[in-house]
């Protein structure tokens, strides 16, 4: 292999551009996407619905819907110092690739089982089908497991999914999730749709995982709380391409884009005081035909010349702190002005 | 402070299913003052949105009474039902599944003035529409006035749902849920949006959500309402019950939710339930029902009567909980998790 990647890097995507093919045109769902994955560090991917954060998870463990087409880039690999391009795998390899190297927990865990089956014969078959055919070990060790998400093990391991609360149904599923010991884990949505009290309960329960198991995650969210929670670094998405990404408090406290600091500023805090808030004006661009130059810029304030005619890159002017914006200097001089 | 515009005294409301019967709410007394925001929360099946179409009268309780303006719904009839028909709409959650996909934007908000002879003749009727849309903020109004839904955004459809529910001049419109659908960066301006419309069309707004941090905001100068299992846990002044909640339930709810700031979220102390399991609601535990998971379960308290809604124990505070243990006035110990 010719690429060579730092050893705590597990997963470096590179330019990434997916379309969907559709009757009314091509979608471009995700744009020019490039990020890197460290080994045990929790990545958010940010944005609204119809974004492109789900098309970039599924990109990476190549389970897209048949319409959709990956016009460039690479998703490169990396354990045990031997890297491979996700994107050049044989069905085959792909078959291994999933689950016993990057798991994905999808949203919705209520269907997620199948509802005829116990759940020992959910794990039982997943670890089957990667070749793990000793009975005894799967249950040893999806009992360690179910115990680490704080369930009762021996009675969850027979229950079937409709004994379970939908509590139980994600912390179980996130057991199986981790159950071949991927490098990576993707979470689409882990708490939407779940009550305020299970929320915490899963948010404790991946706390407790990623500081035992020795895994990655990239969730995927809307819900920026759970990344102030949760994340180590934060990429917002925005009309299919990340255009900020850093630490998580560059990104809360310091953010560089005015679409993230729009964001953060239309959130409700329970701090003490009133909350003055405002929402960012307009909505998501069409992605079909989005606007020239910088999609953000028919709802941003700070939108000129330049803005209408060229899109942004990704760069670096502070630190590791990277955001696609040509004023990036306004946001910084206005916190200053205020401090 | 002037007489309420509704209120419900002792509601009960269950629902038979197959074999049983579902009790989702009991004992519900609230007063919704006239002008004010309301906010009442609570997590899914706790019976806020059963609440909320009694309020409007799309559901009749199993036992007590609505009143809206002093006189109980229930016995309403001819004009002044009519009446209280219009003066009380509702604005569903989903703008996708509640507007009927085979009518115009137009064609939507005629009917109901049309219906009740709301506006003189066809030129009349057009003009309110056009009206509508534009207090809704739709403008320039040419660009919506013959959409179908489909051709809408989210948070278009649910302006389109505030713009209908307002056809009729109400004086009261129960919002269930009616921003959780459309995106973050949008949603607070549909708030701020309705908040205005109290103070111009002097419509009086009851917002339910599952989103405390929605409801403080919404309800900043106003109350919240806390709801649990078909019961009405806490009630007061938003200001107090953020700052310093009496209910454990509220206190739990209030230390569980994350924070959109990482500092503050991690170092934030969470309040150990004693279990987690949520408790259906045709096996409710004797007593107060929070009290399986209640970290300040008073043994042979709790388990045995059942609180009401009262003032804590010489509290200062305006609010009402109800808890046993806070009623006579005990300091709330934890237990040792």
């Amino acid at each position: 292999m010719s690429q060579n990647l730092p050893p705590d890097v597990v997963l470096k995507v590179d330019d990434l551009s997916v379309v969907y093919r559709t009757d009314r045109g091509d979608v471009k769902a995700t744009a020019n996407v490039s990020f890197e994955l460290r080994n045990g560090e929790a990545l958010a991917l940010i944005g609204e619905s119809g974004s492109g954060k789900t098309t970039i998870s599924l990109a990476l463990i190549r389970k897209l819907p048949r319409n959709a087409v990956i016009t460039s880039g690479q998703i490169l690999y990396q354990r045990n110092q031997e890297v491979q391009d996700v994107l050049k795998l044989s069905n085959r390899q792909l078959r291994e690739f999933r689950w016993n190297e990057c798991a994905m927990v999808f949203q919705g865990a209520q269907n997620a089982f199948n509802p005829v089956l116990n759940i020992r014969k959910q794990f039982e078959d997943t670890a089957q089908a990667h070749g793990w055919t000793d009975k005894a070990a799967v249950r040893k060790r999806a009992l360690s497991l179910l115990q680490l998400v704080r369930l009762d093990p021996e009675r969850v391991y027979d229950a079937y999914p409709h004994e379970l609360s939908g509590c139980m149904k994600q912390r179980t599923l996130l057991a199986l999730g981790v159950l071949l010991s991927p490098q990576i884990v993707i979470l689409d949505e882990p708490t939407t749709a779940l009550d305020i009290l299970t929320q915490r309960a899963i948010i404790d329960v991946l706390n407790d995982m990623q500081r035992q198991l020795d895994f990655s995650i990239i969730f995927i969210s809307h819900d920026l709380s759970l990344a102030a929670e949760l994340a180590d670094h934060v990429a917002t998405v925005y009309a299919g391409e990340i255009i900020e990404l850093g630490g998580v408090n560059d990104i809360f406290y310091r953010s560089l884009h005015p679409y993230t600091h729009g964001l953060l500023t239309s959130v409700p805090t329970l701090d003490h005081a009133q909350d003055l808030l405002q929402s960012i004006p307009g909505s998501p661009p069409n992605l079909i035909t989005p606007p020239e130059g910088c999609k953000f810029h028919p709802r941003c304030a700070f939108a000129d010349d330049i803005c209408r005619k060229e899109n942004p890159a990704l760069t670096d002017d502070v630190g590791a702190h990277l955001a696609a914006c040509w004023h990036k200097d306004r946001l910084l001089e206005s916190r200053k002005a205020r401090a | 402070m002037s007489s309420p515009i509704i209120e419900l005294k002792h509601v009960y409301r269950s629902f038979k299913t197959g074999r049983e019967i579902v009790p989702v709410l009991q004992d519900i007394n609230i007063s919704v003052n006239r002008l004010e925001f309301l906010c009442l929360v609570g997590e899914s099946g706790c019976g806020k949105t059963t609440t909320g179409k009694i309020i409007c009268g799309l559901l009749p309780t199993s036992q007590g009474i609505v009143e809206f303006e002093g006189a109980d719904i229930a016995s309403l009839r001819g004009d002044n039902q009519r009446r209280f028909r219009r003066s009380v709409q509702i604005i569903h959650q989903d703008p996708y599944a509640s507007l009927n996909p085979t009518q115009t934007v137009s064609e939507m908000l005629s009917y109901p003035l049309i219906r009740h002879k709301l506006a003189p003749h066809r030129r009349g009727v057009l003009q309110r529409v056009r009206e509508l849309l534009d207090l809704v903020d739709l403008t320039p109004v040419e660009d919506f006035i013959d959409k179908y839904p489909h051709q809408l955004s989210g948070g278009q459809r649910q302006r389109i749902s505030i713009a209908r529910a307002l056809t009729t001049e109400p004086s009261v419109i129960v919002a269930d849920e009616s921003v959780s659908m459309v995106d973050v960066s949008i949603r607070i301006g549909l708030l701020q949006m309705m908040m205005d419309l109290r103070d111009r069309l002097d419509v009086t707004i009851v917002f339910i959500t599952h989103d405390l941090a929605l409801a403080k905001y919404f309800a900043w100068d106003g109350r919240i309402g806390v709801m649990y299992l078909g019961r009405l846990v806490e009630i007061g002044r938003t200001q107090q019950i953020i700052r310093d909640p009496q209910h454990p339930y509220t206190k739990v709810l209030l230390s569980a939710i994350p924070d959109p700031d990482p500092e503050k979220t991690r170092s934030k102390q969470h309040i150990q339930l004693r279990s987690e399991d949520i408790r259906r609601l045709t096996e409710l535990p004797p007593g107060c029902s929070f009290h399986p998971r209640c970290p300040w379960y008073v043994d042979g308290v709790c388990d045995k009567e059942v609180p009401e809604l009262s003032v804590p124990f010489q509290s200062e505070f305006d609010v009402e909980v109800a808890c046993i243990p806070l009623e006579r006035g005990a300091e709330l110990a934890l237990h040792d998790a």
